[in-house]
């Protein structure tokens, strides 16, 4: 049997990508270097990274990257970023053997089945987590650094970045960033490939420094002494890949309401469809608020703010905190004050947590374990929306349920007149009826492999534990697989996936991998057809 | 003036025929039998030969033309003759097309390809029956001094309120003016005394308000409601843009398409429209679609014949008023003889259209009544005129006979004209003229 797949070209890219990953690694180093915290993880990490790539490289000096081979090089990339980005973790807990002591033995990164979970949460901008105590006694400042940085170099797409930059990858460039982007089909902005990418990547940026910028003015102007400029920083590190990690163990929580109004519209930036900031910046303003997307987005957004705010207004809180949950009675005493029959404090916990949710941001600013359960499966449904095509939100997207919507509205037309001919369409233009298709399957995809996901886990729950609730399984699934994050119970907000055996949570890290992939992309890979014709 | 016409298809030799009896007309066909048919049928000189080529547009003079009408039926021919006389002449040149995108071009940069007026057949069949819709029962409809003053002609029959009725007894609407009656095909003026009769055309000019409410009187069963249904049958190029058109003032037409491929394509293009992919003489199919509820049909097939036969079925199942694409224009009287209520032929829209810009010369704009039995012109009046600063009454002596003032905007408002109305300088007067006497009323007013 022949293989058809270049795999050694597909490899030789990953080896490049992987040898470039050693700068945005010194990033961390600086910090280490700064705040005098070791820099052993950060220097074997970019020497092992340097090694890796240049190897894999020599397998093939010259690659050509057609489409099959994108397919390989997109997923493999993922894959190899997400060990890469282990390794500190592994290294804080335990040392280079004869060469470093351990920073700190007790991390619970030490296994390797939570490093890897936390990494590729990390580069699939999920922000799940396994870190058992979240704060600087536990962990470096430089360590919870790369934490952040991960989730912002996968938020735009580390291969987009690589089109972006990598001269050898003009040709198969379109290709590969389709394999990558979030949503159906990519928008060419610019004859030249990597000038788009550049473009996206440009406004990722822009829109990063900005929010870093009004975060830190908060310090600054004497608003929020919580908000420091590590903080600041991190926080904008993790908003726009609508990443999710926090240094903070209450996440946003932990800064001021208007600290938490800022983050919001960042949030929904991040959601985005990015060519459509391009547009705005190159003089087309009205290319932003015409687009039927974006006011779709923004539409789902409005009303499932509006409806928990009017759910927690009226008090829709649990009655009682449960046992084993991640706060307390008097903590459910505070927010029932602050909150019910608050109008302020009710718009902002709901618009804070609906944005957060349907970008698949996954941040916090309040322990949502405490909501009532209609504002939760409220929350639950909203997992599912995910953020625009083209932005970094992970999910369904918004887009698909619009066609899917609209096409569901056209089979009720043509029951009635057989033979009328209705094109979906999206704004102004009509959407091929493939891509209908393509939509029709993913989304089914994607919820089969949520089912069936959640039925493993909970099957896994029942052989090793934790004791599971059908809503936190649920939850959890939605969560990794939507690139989201917190879910309810032990994994909500404030709580951890630390409880799940190592089986479930490599489990998990593939249904983030794919997850953040659009799930075709990998599985075409495991079919023979691709493979040997 | 000295007109040169390429192509002697249809198109060509109407205008060729409207155009014979006022100016030198040579007619350049590659068809030998054509051009020596038109030799002996018409007062024109036939040159035969490619209208491409520089030496046979030599050969029919094209040095001393003043102006080529370039009407055969291939777009591409038309632009390379406009621009071939471009290049040899400054003679003003007039290019029909089908194709839109090259009237859009042109319409981007005026002068492009060489063309100095252009007509799209198809464009202009679509108007001149979306116009139509917007008036029930009327035959034909121009817009004059920016859409302020209509002209529309109509037929009276038996339920009509006018019908048997004198001119003088019959004008009680206000701000419009009866200018003519069309009897078996002759246009007689209308007089105070001029009885209209059943069967009979009548032309009126007035406000759009006044003429549509003398729509809705002439033939108040087709204007109840004003959400009116139109159905077009046949995604011809015509039937996009008659589609197109409906859109864009409102309407959500459906659209009969049998071809796959096209009614997705037009589907795609129409957002407003509903397109059906279906055999139009389907008698199942137009059944379950109700189209027998329709007020108007518009049959745009290909061909006459099952225009006409789309039409009679429209018809049979209760449809109010049809319309059909005719391309042979010997067929349209006949066609509207056995049934279909309007038919509208391209060819002789464009010969109609090239015709009545030829005539504008000093007037604003032009209508043809009839292809060419009686005009309608709206000219602005300077100091020179005939009717500055005088009562209408005193300046209609002085014109000749077969005149009649329909219509006047000052200022952009509608005036209506009486015989105590004076005439200002600056004002646009909308007057309908015999065929025989247009050049005059052109020059003096």
């Amino acid at each position: 049997m022949k293989l058809r797949v270049d795999a050694r070209a597909s490899l030789s890219l990953v080896g490049s990508v992987l040898k470039y990953l050693a700068v945005p690694l010194c990033l961390p180093l600086v910090v280490a270097l700064y705040y005098g915290d070791p820099v052993a993880p950060f220097v074997a990490t970019i020497a092992l990274t340097v090694a890796a790539g240049v190897g894999l490289e020599r397998l093939d000096p010259d690659p050509e990257i057609r489409p099959r081979e994108g397919f390989l090089m997109v997923a493999a990339t993922w894959l190899a970023v997400a060990i890469v980005a282990a390794v500190p973790y592994l290294i804080e807990a335990h040392g280079i053997p004869m060469v470093t002591q351990p920073i700190n033995p007790e991390s619970t990164l030490g296994n390797p089945a939570n490093a890897l979970f936390e990494a590729m949460s990390g580069f699939t901008t999920t922000g799940a987590t396994v870190l058992g105590e979240i704060s600087f006694d536990a962990h470096t400042r430089s360590i919870m650094l790369w934490r952040q940085l991960t989730q912002w170099l996968g938020g735009m797409g580390i291969v987009v970045l690589a089109v972006a930059i990598l001269p050898e990858l003009s040709v198969g460039g379109a290709q590969l960033m389709d394999a990558e982007a979030p949503g159906p089909g990519i928008e060419k902005l610019t004859p030249r490939i990597a000038e788009t990418a550049r473009a996206l990547w440009g406004a990722y940026l822009g829109l990063t420094v900005l929010e870093i910028v009004l975060l830190y003015s908060l310090n600054v102007a004497g608003v929020d002494q919580a908000m420091t400029l590590y903080n600041a920083v991190a926080h904008g590190l993790t908003t726009m890949p609508t990443g999710g990690f926090s240094p903070e163990a209450r996440s946003i929580e932990a800064f001021s309401a208007t600290a938490q109004w800022i983050i919001i519209p960042f949030m929904v930036a991040a959601g985005t469809n990015f060519a459509l900031f391009w547009h705005v910046l190159t003089g087309d303003p009205r290319r932003l608020f015409g687009d039927s997307e974006f006011k779709f987005y923004v539409g789902a957004m409005g009303t499932l703010t509006a409806v928990i705010a009017g759910i927690l207004f009226a008090g829709g809180l649990v009655g009682a905190a449960p046992a084993g949950e991640t706060f307390d009675a008097a903590y459910l005493e505070t927010v029932r004050a602050q909150i019910v029959g608050q109008v302020e404090p009710s718009l902002r916990y709901a618009a804070f947590q609906a944005v957060s949710i349907v970008t698949t941001t996954g941040y916090a600013n309040m322990d949502f374990n405490a909501w009532g359960p209609p504002a939760q499966y409220l929350l639950l449904f909203a997992m599912f929306i995910g953020g625009s095509a083209g932005s970094t939100g992970g999910a369904v997207k918004i887009v698909r349920w619009y066609v899917i919507l609209k096409s569901i509205r056209r089979e009720l037309f043509t029951t009635a007149h057989p033979e009328a001919i209705r094109p979906v369409r999206l704004g102004g233009r009509t959407i091929d009826e493939n891509a209908v298709r393509g939509i029709y399957s993913f989304t089914l995809l994607y919820i089969v492999i949520f089912f069936v996901g959640a039925g493993l886990l909970f099957l896994d729950s029942l052989r090793i534990g934790p004791t599971l609730s059908v809503l936190e399984v649920l939850s959890a699934t939605a969560a990794t697989l939507g690139n989201v994050g917190p879910g309810f119970g032990i994994v909500g907000p404030m709580g951890s996936y630390l409880a799940f055996s190592d089986a479930s949570k490599y489990f998990m890290v593939g249904l983030m991998w794919i997850g953040r992939l659009e799930i075709i992309p990998v599985l075409v890979l495991l079919t023979s057809e691709y493979w040997t014709r | 003036m000295r007109v040169v016409i390429i192509g002697a298809g249809q198109v060509g030799s109407s205008i060729a025929a409207d155009l014979a009896s006022a100016h030198e007309v040579i007619v350049v066909d590659c068809d030998e039998e054509r051009t020596e048919e038109l030799n002996y049928s018409l007062d024109v000189l036939g040159v035969t030969g490619d209208g491409t080529s520089v030496s046979t547009l030599e050969e029919a003079g094209i040095g001393e033309a003043d102006m080529v009408i370039a009407s055969t039926d291939d777009d591409e021919t038309n632009i390379v003759v406009c621009s071939t006389v471009k290049a040899i002449s400054d003679a003003f040149t007039i290019a029909r097309v089908k194709n839109t995108e090259y009237l859009r071009t042109w319409e981007r940069s005026e002068r492009a390809f060489g063309v100095d007026f252009m007509v799209c057949t198809n464009l202009l069949a679509a108007e001149s029956i979306v116009r139509m819709i917007g008036l029930p029962a009327a035959r034909d409809v121009d817009p004059f001094a920016g859409g302020k003053v209509q002209m529309a002609e109509f037929e009276v029959d038996e339920e009509s309120p006018v019908a048997n009725q004198t001119v003088a007894d019959a004008d009680r609407f206000d701000s419009l003016t009866f200018v003519a009656i069309l009897k078996n095909g002759c246009v007689e003026i209308a007089r105070g005394e001029t009885l209209i009769e059943v069967g009979d055309r009548v032309v009126v000019i007035g406000s759009p308000e006044s003429v549509r409410e003398f729509a809705g009187s002439v033939a108040p069963e087709e204007s109840q409601g004003t959400a009116e249904e139109v159905v077009i049958v046949g995604g011809s190029e015509i039937g996009y843009h008659a589609a197109r058109l409906l859109e864009s003032r409102g309407f959500k037409p459906r659209l009969v398409e049998q071809d796959t491929d096209r009614a997705r394509d037009l589907a795609e293009r129409l957002p407003q429209t509903v397109v059906m992919e279906s055999d139009a003489t389907d008698i199942e199919f137009l059944e379950r679609e109700h189209i027998g509820d329709a007020d108007i049909v518009i049959a745009a097939l290909d061909s006459d014949e099952k225009n006409l036969l789309v039409s009679l079925l429209g018809r049979r199942m209760g449809v109010e008023r049809t319309i059909a694409i005719i391309d042979t224009n010997d067929y349209v009287e006949l066609f509207e003889t056995v049934g279909v209520d309007v038919g509208v032929s391209p060819r002789s829209v464009v010969a109609e259209e090239i015709s009545r810009f030829t005539r504008e010369g000093e007037a604003e704009n032009v209508a043809l009544i009839e292809s060419d039995k009686a005009e309608v012109l709206e000219i602005e009046v300077d100091a020179e005129s005939i009717l500055a600063d005088r009562p209408i009454h005193e300046s209609v002596a002085d014109l000749p006979d077969g005149v009649v003032i329909g219509a006047i905007t000052r200022d952009a408002e509608f005036i209506t004209p009486r015989g105590d109305t004076v005439v200002e300088v600056g004002d646009h007067v909308v007057v309908f003229a015999d065929i025989d006497v247009g050049e005059e009323v052109a020059t003096r007013l």
